[in-house]
């Protein structure tokens, strides 16, 4: 599974959505309808699922901003 | 019926007993919680209700348990409907002769305690978009008393906790509220003097100690409200009217 299948299926069991409405390009307030609560909980399943820490959800606008973030995180 | 699992910290004794025990005679799971594994006869009598009692051994204060306890529960029982953060203790002196670790060891308890089993079983409530949180303050957060600034301050705390958490949680139905009671029969008022019992009943308008299941009663009303949250209950026998 590659990191982007791995958050999508995070994201798709959160809010409840499709995986076809999940992809990178997709904007979390706008097309998914996520609240601050909804980023909350989707950034703490991803540090347990990935074992990392994400300090802020400032920038995190996009599903592939997130996937960036936490490539980013992995490789360091 | 719906069989609901409750989790009550600090349920080897006292109003935490009676807690746990209101819910296993309804039939319900809950898991009862002690800093030491609880004694073989205290987990019979628990057995012997209708409901699952199901012992989760550890201390609130520890960081690392508070995701032990939730995780194992979910694992158990599927879902959390109640979390009775009732773990608790007292370390009295008067303030000129308390210690760093008198307050401390207070606070850490009865106040980042709740903290920490909070924070978790609200991870779990928020994706269920259900569940109560039901914490236990006292009169003494509300009112002050003398040789209790640790315990106070404690308590106080936990009202402060409830109703901001009360409202982070509320746009997912989860509900969150305290109860503070007065001054109720327990191992602790038994042990005093009558002279000294007397005097602390002048300021109970109902003229007589409260009893841990009246407590029990105001939890399981909680646990089955759906349009209350944010708010403190008082079972003091009108105590904080005389603060």
């Amino acid at each position: 599974m590659t990191t982007f299948e791995k958050i999508q299926e995070i994201i798709v069991d959160q809010l409840d959505k499709e995986e076809s409405e999940v992809q990178r390009s997709t904007n979390f307030r706008e097309e998914l309808e996520a609240d601050s609560l909804d980023l909350f909980q989707i950034i703490n399943d991803i540090e347990d699922e990935f074992d990392i820490k994400i300090e802020s959800e400032e920038g995190l606008t996009t599903v592939d901003d997130l996937v960036k973030y936490v490539e980013t995180q992995l490789e360091a | 019926m719906e069989t609901k699992t409750i989790i009550v910290t600090g349920s080897s004794r006292g109003i935490g007993k009676a807690i746990a025990s209101h819910f296993l005679k309804l039939g319900h799971n809950v898991v009862v919680n002690g800093r030491k594994e609880l004694p073989s006869d205290l987990l019979d009598y628990f057995n012997s209700f209708e409901g699952t009692a199901y012992p989760i051994t550890g201390d609130i204060s520890e960081p690392g348990f508070a995701k032990q306890l939730i995780k194992e529960t979910k694992k158990q029982f599927k879902k959390i409907d109640v979390l009775v953060n009732n773990a608790g203790i007292t370390r009295d002196n008067l303030i000129i002769r308390m210690s760093d670790e008198e307050f401390d060891s207070t606070l850490n308890i009865n106040l980042k305690g709740t903290f920490y089993t909070t924070k978790e079983v609200a991870k779990v409530m928020l994706k269920q978009r259900s569940g109560h949180i039901i914490n236990l303050s006292s009169v003494v957060g509300v009112v002050g008393n003398v040789g209790q600034s640790n315990y106070a301050a404690s308590k106080a705390g936990v009202i402060g906790l409830t109703k901001s958490i009360a409202k982070e949680l509320a746009p997912r139905g989860v509900m969150v509220n305290a109860i503070a009671p007065g001054f109720i029969e327990s191992d602790m008022t038994e042990s005093l003097t009558d002279e000294v019992k007397e005097k602390a009943l002048e300021s109970v308008p109902l003229k007589r100690l409260g009893k841990a299941e009246e407590v029990a009663e105001m939890v399981h009303f909680i646990s089955t409200q759906s349009y209350i949250t944010g708010q403190v209950f008082h079972v003091d026998g009108g105590m904080v009217m005389n603060g």
